[in-house]
């Protein structure tokens, strides 16, 4: 089993966990969308992306500057070494690990959207991606 | 009868021509007049706004005047500004300060500007009346002349037992200057032969001495074009049965048969207004005026070549404006006064470069002559210095003027280092110190441009690269010869700015993006993994270089395919695609994607309409034809793209490639199998080229385009690569395109084969793959080639680099290995798995999709429309049952 984001303790305690896919579904540095329920029942999009070192992360699909589901669908890298995701609309670059917007191109986000993604908690158990959702 | 200018309070300034001067003056005086004290009106007699006379020879290639539009064409709407067109005037009052137009109108004036240029002058032969004798001088002129020439040709053709035989046209120029020269490389530009009759000892011998001439003749006759010197023309005797011009006949008794003559034996000012009004008018002619530009009547201002000042008149377009803006200045209550003219010129002949500048004839007492001439190869320099050989005077350079530009401005300074280094082949490249130029010297002459002006664009206005400076400083925007030296100022400008002009890609490659090109296709590296090994940048107390990004990630995907590695989804490359290249379909605004099928010429069989229209019927997608001739399918979500191109695919249909920085399409017009006037199958050559070059990954999106005579339907010259028929072939022009920036494409090459055709856009678009940045379309990529259009024509026509070879094979290797990027996907599973919508539901359509109906189809609905609950949910389309995973075929 490999432990990534946050603490499993601190993550856990208000968080319920979906199984979503096999680890094997994912493309190293390629992202995927996942089409989760929240423990309220609403739906909830969310982008995977498996790195090369098999660090799975999470972050919403939605994109903030264009107000498409399209997070999936960016270009991997790194900047500075911290693993990247760029939108694949307007280009703006976010830090997978945080979420922070690191290049916004001279774009704000839509009404009602922050300039930053939210990321969700990921656990691989048994070649099994889970995702901390709540 | 009279009119008043509109406004009450501004005061009238009435210019009298609407030639290149008065456009200068114009726009110098709605720049600096910012309290509107002038009204101007201004009278032209030609039937068209100023246009850009110098570039007269241009129509001949554009054949259309508004190509030739000077300056920003708003400037005519200014409310404080009056054009009246096809308005001579044919008189001034001086007394009552009036003039008459040729309708008899009456204009009151505060102030009056003569602008009235010159006339071609027409040596009193016998005979210059004759049909089919021409001037060299407005767009009227040059529009007769080739009608005349294009009219003789359709006579001179005969028909044998061989078929349709042309006989040559046989065109003479009288008169071996600059505009004699430009005039003969017009007529054989439209097909005729050229002889040029010089009285002189030697062509343009007002700018070059005897040595400069004789190298000079040979370059013109390598170019096709015969050179009689010092041989008078008698008389112009008529053909027995046409009556038009036939024969030229000469005082040493030599003869000349001939379809048509240009007389460009120099220009007479119009001083005719000047004259009847009692001015004083020069011993050569032209309205005399003192260094103020003002005649003897102080309401009266002289400009242009219609000004005699110093005692002379000036043909030059450059002291003309230097003039407008000192009566410019002098009307807003300024003092400054006429400098000087600088009287340098340069050929504008293609493949001929002659320029001189400053004393060329060494006429200046104890001048020294430098003279490095190579007479086999047709060059010749000559650098005019002070007796102590420091001091630069003045300069000729025929067949190699590569050392103009940094010299002329040099004109009574004094030379770093040894002149004669800058005299040695290259163009005073290697071995001449560099010239650091003082802010005043003058580096465009033609707009009146300093360096000091050029390095104020970059520190000052920010602009941060040439096109900028050119745009801001309207250096090199007249003739251009001083482009070379706006663009190594404004770089070195930059750098000192320190402003990153580094070519690096990104914080991953320091190489730019040619570099690399280079640099994988000789270490033969084929996975994005291995280049960042090899080329990629470390980063100080990092362990390696880190994985890319989504700039050098489409670099590389780019370079990977563009050298030929297989299907753009193969493994390690499908994780460098921008999201278009990944999913083989343009992503638009709401996440979905639109699909295109190429049509190849934009060609496309009733069925083949009728698949599409079914197909996009069925998947609930919205239709629109492109501007490539196409059609585009809109709203096609991730998870239908399989089943849409299985259905696109069995209908016969391809991959489009409209996701791509790659070849998108080769618009053509109907041509010869259809049009009356076709020359050309210009729909088959479109066809045969979109298939060439289908699939070809490149810097950015090429388009290309086909039109089947001069008339050019296609609009191919707003194209990456357009191709025009002519009776004889094709003409081939290359670097433009339409978007934000319009372009026209510049001639490449004329009346090639179709096989000739094929090599040289082969050539030139693996050049540019190879050499271009990232992101640089053809036009930037053209400009910024090291020695420009002239430099890339030598390369894939002369192959002066010896590498026509290798980017010929390049190109074959390309056509042998194209395949149907969609037909492979669609024949492997582990690629058609890329296409779920969600990992865990792959067949479910995203949710949030929203659309509204829209005339007659659907789009995507607004934000307000879907917190107003306005949406049809029918409009997202159908769901698949089977999902994304086809079963696949073998
Ligand atoms: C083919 C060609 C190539 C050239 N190449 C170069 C070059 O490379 N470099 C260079 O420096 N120069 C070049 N020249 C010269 C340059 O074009 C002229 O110096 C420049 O146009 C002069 O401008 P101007 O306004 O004084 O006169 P013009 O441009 O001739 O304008 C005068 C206008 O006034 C009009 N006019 C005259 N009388 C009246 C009247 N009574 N009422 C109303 N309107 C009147 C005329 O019809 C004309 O339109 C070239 C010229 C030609 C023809
Ligand atoms: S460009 Fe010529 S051949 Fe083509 S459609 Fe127009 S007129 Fe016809």
């Amino acid at each position: 089993m490999t432990t990534l984001a946050q603490t499993p303790d601190e993550a856990t305690t208000a968080a319920t966990w979906t199984a979503v896919c096999p680890l094997d579904a994912l493309v190293p540095e390629r992202g995927a969308a996942a089409l989760l329920e929240n423990p309220d029942g609403a739906p909830v999009q969310v982008a995977l992306f498996r790195l090369l070192d098999d660090e799975v992360r999470a972050v919403q699909q939605l994109d903030p500057y264009s107000g498409a589901n399209v997070m999936s669908r960016g270009i991997v890298g790194t900047r500075g070494g911290e693993p990247t995701v760029a939108a694949p609309v307007y280009k703006q670059v976010f830090a997978l690990r945080s979420g922070d917007c690191l290049e916004s191109g001279g774009k704000t986000p839509l009404p009602g959207h922050g300039a930053h993604l939210a990321t969700f908690p990921v656990e691989v158990r048994d070649g099994v991606v889970h995702v901390a959702l709540g | 009868m009279s009119s008043e200018p509109p406004t009450t309070t501004a005061r009238h300034l009435v210019v009298v021509g609407g030639g290149m001067v008065a456009q200068r003056f114009v726009e110098a005086m709605r720049a600096r007049d910012t309290a509107g004290a002038w009204h101007v009106s201004v009278f032209a007699e030609e039937p068209r706004k100023p246009y850009d006379r110098v570039g007269l020879t241009r129509y001949f290639e554009v054949r259309d005047p508004e190509e030739l539009t000077l300056g920003d064409p708003a400037l005519w709407d200014d409310p404080l500004v009056t054009l009246h067109r096809d308005c001579k005037i044919e008189s001034i009052d001086r007394e009552a300060k009036t003039v008459t137009d040729r309708l008899g109108r009456v204009h009151h004036y505060d102030e009056l500007v003569l602008a009235t240029g010159s006339n071609a002058a027409m040596p009193p032969i016998p005979g210059n009346d004759l049909p089919g004798v021409y001037v060299y001088r407005t767009i009227d002129d040059v529009a007769a002349l080739r009608g005349w020439v294009e009219a003789k040709r359709e006579a001179n053709k005969v028909e044998t037992r061989r078929g349709v035989v042309e006989k040559p046209i046989r065109g003479a120029v009288i008169g071996g200057g600059l505009l004699g020269l430009e005039a003969a490389g017009a007529l054989k530009a439209l097909g005729a032969q050229a002889t040029v009759i010089e009285f002189g000892t030697h062509l343009m011998g007002v700018q070059i001495d005897l040595g400069g001439g004789e190298a000079l003749k040979r370059l013109i006759n390598d170019k096709g074009i015969s050179v009689r010197a010092q041989t008078a023309t008698k008389e112009m005797k008529p053909h027995r049965r046409t009556g038009h011009v036939g024969r030229l006949d000469f005082a040493d008794g030599g003869r000349l048969d001939v379809d048509v003559v240009v007389v460009a034996t120099g220009v007479r000012p119009r001083d005719e207004l000047a004259r009847a009004a009692g001015l004083e008018v020069g011993e050569r002619g032209g309205a005399v005026v003192d260094l103020s530009c003002r005649t003897e009547d102080p309401h009266v201002w002289a400009i242009g070549e219609v000004a005699c000042i110093e005692g002379r008149c000036i043909g030059l377009v450059a002291p003309g404006n230097t003039m407008a803006e000192v009566v410019v200045d002098r009307l807003l209550g300024g003092e400054a006064t006429f400098p000087g003219a600088d009287t340098a010129t340069k050929l504008k002949l293609s493949g001929v470069d002659v320029a001189s500048f400053g004393d060329a004839h060494g006429r200046t007492e104890d001048a020294v002559e430098l003279v490095w001439a190579d007479p086999l190869a047709g060059v010749y320099k000559k650098l005019v210095m002070s007796d102590d050989a420091r001091t630069l005077l003045g300069g000729v350079f025929v067949g190699d003027a590569a050392p103009y530009a940094s010299l002329r401005p040099m004109l009574g300074a004094e030379l770093p280092g040894d002149p004669a280094a800058f005299l040695l082949p290259e163009g005073g490249g290697a071995g001449a110190p560099a010239i650091e130029l003082p802010d005043d010297a003058a580096v465009c002459s033609c707009n009146n441009v300093s360096a000091g002006a050029i390095r104020a664009a970059v520190t000052d206005h920010e602009c941060t690269d040439v096109a900028g400076v050119k745009a801001c400083t309207k250096a090199g925007t007249t003739c251009g010869a001083c482009l070379p030296l706006v663009t190594k100022i404004t770089k070195t400008e930059l750098e000192r700015a320190g402003v990153e002009i580094s070519t690096a890609l990104c914080e991953h490659f320091a190489l730019s993006r040619a570099q690399l090109f280079d640099a994988v296709r000789v270490a033969e590296l084929h996975t994005f993994s291995e280049i960042i090994a090899r080329f990629g940048v470390v980063p100080e107390g990092a362990a390696d270089p880190g994985r890319g990004c989504d700039i050098c990630k489409p670099v590389v995907a780019s370079i990977l395919a563009s050298l030929g590695n297989g299907h753009i989804l193969a493994g390690e490359q499908a994780t460098l695609q921008d999201t278009n290249d990944h999913m083989l379909a343009n992503m638009q605004k709401d996440g979905t994607y639109s699909v295109v099928p190429r049509m190849p010429g934009g060609e496309v069989t009733p069925e083949g309409l009728i698949a599409v229209g079914q197909v996009a019927k069925d998947f609930g997608l919205y239709t629109k034809i492109t501007g490539g001739q196409r059609i585009d399918m809109f709203g096609a979500r991730v998870e239908q793209l399989p089943e849409i191109w299985r259905r696109l695919v069995d209908a016969g249909f391809e991959s489009g490639h409209a996701y791509g920085k790659s070849l998108r399409t080769v618009k053509s017009c109907v041509g010869s199998t259809w049009c009356r006037y076709g020359v050309q199958d210009s729909v088959g050559m479109a066809v045969e080229l979109e298939l060439r070059y289908r699939g070809l990954r490149s810097p950015h999106k090429l388009k290309l385009g086909v039109s089947g005579c001069a008339r050019e339907c296609a609009e191919a010259r707003g194209k990456d690569v357009g191709v025009i028929a002519t009776d004889k072939g094709w003409n081939v022009y290359v670097g433009g395109n339409g978007g934000q920036t319009p372009k026209h494409a510049q001639l490449l090459a004329e009346d090639l084969s179709s096989a000739e055709l094929l090599r040289a856009i082969d050539r030139f678009l693996m050049l540019y793959i190879r050499t271009a940045d990232r992101l640089q379309r053809t036009a930037p990529w053209v400009e910024e080639y090291e020695g420009g259009l002239e430099a890339i024509r030598e390369v894939i026509l002369e192959d002066s680099l010896g590498i026509c070879a290798d980017l010929d094979a390049a190109m074959a290797k390309h056509v042998e290995a194209y395949e149907d990027e969609w037909k492979a996907v669609l024949e492997d599973p582990a690629k058609l798995a890329r296409f779920g919508s969600f990992v865990n539901a792959p067949s479910t359509p995203d949710p949030d999709l929203a659309y509204v109906p829209e005339r007659g189809q659907k789009r995507p609905a607004t934000r307000d429309e879907i917190a107003a609950g306005a949406i049809d949910p029918a409009l997202v389309g159908p769901v698949l049952v089977s999902g994304p995973t086809l079963e696949v075929r073998s």
